[in-house]
């Protein structure tokens, strides 16, 4: 399969006055073309720095990518020059944000807010780009009478299908959506999952879906990469990230124990202990080993690598070296 | 066990707004026994955290009554009202907002302590104090930390801690764990049934989350518009749903599993409609795939359709 996106050893940091954040400490990751790849940590890994980074948002002077290389269709995003990147952003690339109440602008209408995307990228005519805003609000199931509405009369789940529609009017190669459906109820979030699962086989587009709730990753991601501190520490098919014969990461296991399981009656939950890694002050070694019930003493000093763990499986932890071998 | 700790009749709550009468709980009635936990779940605007504050009695009920131990503390006045603020505690949703930045971790505990003069030496409060913080899983060099210096999850054990301080009866926990990660939000839930069991706590448990609701509750009650459509143990509802709304709800919950992949879910079509002046009728009735035009005559109320079971739903009022 062809990748459409590769990022390579990537290292972001954020510089306070304070203190370094390393928010992210080698980040190896390809997305398939056509595939959706879910992404999956707690707060404070590094999923949003890893979008923001891909369309190269991160807040100037704060974070700054230290090394690596991050290729869209092989072509490195960090060389190009403001004007292209902008080119590429929304357009080729276009990312759904979390909160559907503070991403729109409240003073505009919502069918100004879609025009405006388009317009920044193709040159159409007012009647062409009137009828473009028409099919795309159609395209995400708000009737086109409605585009003269501002955000403040759509309810969650309709102002973030109009996130969507800005997001696809463009038809992105690419989509990158940051927790798109946290902020919304089960039986809307229902919808707009079955609603971008049909656009993305209609579309034919990629998406880097990032989520904390394994549920939508089993439920709709091709792929799975895992993330702690900054480094993803397992990768997988969906099918062997989810197969509970297969041994997995500490952390992994610790994040299934943490969900309340509907189908089996347990009376304690067994999650990770402790918190998260402080990102400005790293642990040596893995960065799991304070929270690990498994730590050996190479965990305190060594970085693991990544095994492979047959398939597509890879697991970044010391306990599966000899496999490798 | 069975004892009825608290029972709620007919109970209302109407907000006047400029358009007419908002009607966050229209109408509910269940009972909370002794050393239970009632879950309460339903989508945002149903008036779960309404009903979680009537019950307390932080907000007035326009009609209708809660008993507590026998006494209707709608009607409760004065010194007999600050008596019954002891006995029910509430657990706030966003540990972000429900603390006092400018207060240090030992000021937040002792606050409840304080203002009911338990103690009457700094002594006794202190030790107090650092008793609460250990039983919530609080380490002791904390005790001068502000609320910005600490995590969401230590911030919901303050919250915790000061509910525990006066040794209540009931507590209100309004979706105390939806605001934290999924590994912090376990470890709370196991905080919170630990105390359940060493206090013998009855809790009334408003989430949104179905899984957290079935882990932790006896029996739940689904709310759609301010009404209560589905009351049932948790096993049974999980089990046997018979509301089309608690159907769809359950099958909306993406599953950890990927066996059911591609599986078709039951959409629900249309949102939750406004609760201010409703129709008559079913309210789920506009989203319902089984609605016909007698749902939206006829008045229902909660039956009981098996022993422990109640639905409010007219496609299940000939039977039995």
């Amino acid at each position: 399969m062809e990748n459409i996106l590769e990022i390579k050893d990537l290292h972001v940091q954020y510089q306070t006055s304070e203190d370094t954040n390393y928010a992210l400490n080698g980040i190896d990751l390809n997305i398939q073309k056509g595939e959706t790849l879910g992404l999956v940590g707690e707060t404070g890994a590094g999923k949003t720095t890893i979008a923001l980074s891909i369309l190269r948002l991160l807040q100037s002077g704060v974070g700054q990518i230290k090394s690596g290389d991050i290729l869209f269709e092989g072509k490195s995003l960090l060389e190009l020059n403001d004007t292209e990147i902008r080119k590429v952003r929304g357009d080729k690339i276009s990312m759904i944000f979390q909160d559907p109440m503070s991403s729109l602008n409240p003073v505009l209408t919502v069918g100004d807010q879609i025009a405006e995307a388009i317009d920044l990228h193709r040159s159409l005519s007012k009647q062409e780009l009137s009828d473009m805003v028409d099919s795309t609000l159609e395209l995400v199931g708000i009737p086109k009478s409605r585009k003269n509405d501002y955000p403040h009369q759509f309810s969650g789940g309709m102002k973030q299908r109009v996130i969507i529609a800005i997001a696809l009017s463009t038809n992105p190669e690419l989509l990158i959506a940051d927790e798109p459906t946290t902020a919304l109820d089960v039986t809307i979030q229902a919808q707009v999952l079955h609603l971008m699962e049909e656009l993305k086989q209609k579309l034919n587009m990629s998406m880097l879906m990032i989520t904390h709730d394994l549920g939508i990753v089993a439920q709709i991601c091709d792929h799975v990469a895992i993330i702690y501190a900054g480094k993803i520490i397992e990768y997988g098919t969906v099918y062997e990230i989810f197969d509970k014969s297969r041994e997995h990461h500490p952390y992994t296991k610790g994040l299934f124990g943490s969900i309340p399981d509907l189908t089996v009656e347990t009376r304690r939950l067994t999650p990770v202990k402790g918190l998260m890694a402080d990102p400005a002050d790293l642990p040596e070694g893995c960065y799991f080993h304070p929270r690990c019930d498994e730590c050996m003493e190479i965990c305190k000093n060594k970085v693991p690598d990544s095994c492979g763990m047959g398939g597509e499986h890879y697991v970044r932890c010391h306990l599966f070296k000899e496999r490798q071998v | 066990m069975s004892e009825k700790l608290i029972e709620v009749v007919d109970l209302k709550k109407y907000f006047k707004t400029r358009q007419g009468d908002l009607h966050a709980v229209d109408g509910i009635n269940f009972s909370i026994n002794r050393g239970e936990t009632l879950g309460i779940v339903g989508e945002s605007g149903c008036g779960k955290s309404t009903l979680g504050r009537l019950v307390m009695r932080l907000h007035e009920a326009t009609s209708g009554s809660v008993y507590y131990n026998g006494t209707d503390i709608t009607k409760l006045k004065g010194s007999k009202l600050k008596e019954l603020r002891k006995e029910m505690q509430i657990i706030f949703q966003d540990p972000y907002s429900s603390l006092n930045p400018r207060m240090t971790v030992s000021n937040l505990i002792a606050e409840p302590l304080n203002l009911n003069k338990v103690y009457k030496t700094k002594q006794e409060t202190e030790a107090r104090v650092k008793e609460l913080m250990e039983t919530v899983g609080l380490a002791p060099r904390l005790i001068n930390a502000y609320p910005h210096e600490l995590d969401g999850g230590r911030r919901q054990r303050i919250g915790i801690a000061r509910a525990l301080a006066l040794n209540p009866k009931v507590i209100v926990c309004d979706e105390p764990v939806s605001a934290l990660d999924v590994s912090i939000q376990a470890q709370i839930l196991n905080l919170l049934m630990d105390l359940q069991d060493e206090y013998g706590l009855t809790y009334l448990f408003i989430t949104h989350d179905l899984s957290v609701v079935k882990h932790i509750s006896n029996r739940i009650a689904v709310m759609y518009l301010g009404q209560c459509i589905e009351l049932a143990s948790s096993k049974e509802i999980f089990a046997n749903p018979i509301h089309p709304y608690t159907k769809a709800l359950l099958s909306a919950i993406p599953v950890a599993d990927t066996s059911v992949r591609g599986k078709k879910q039951e959409i629900l079509k249309g949102e939750v409609v406004s609760p201010i002046n409703p129709k008559p009728g079913c309210r789920f009735a506009p989203r319902c795939a089984y609605a016909t035009e007698a749902c939206t005559s006829c008045e229902l109320s909660l039956r009981e359709v098996e022993p422990g079971h109640f639905v409010s739903c007219r496609l299940f009022d000939g039977e039995k």
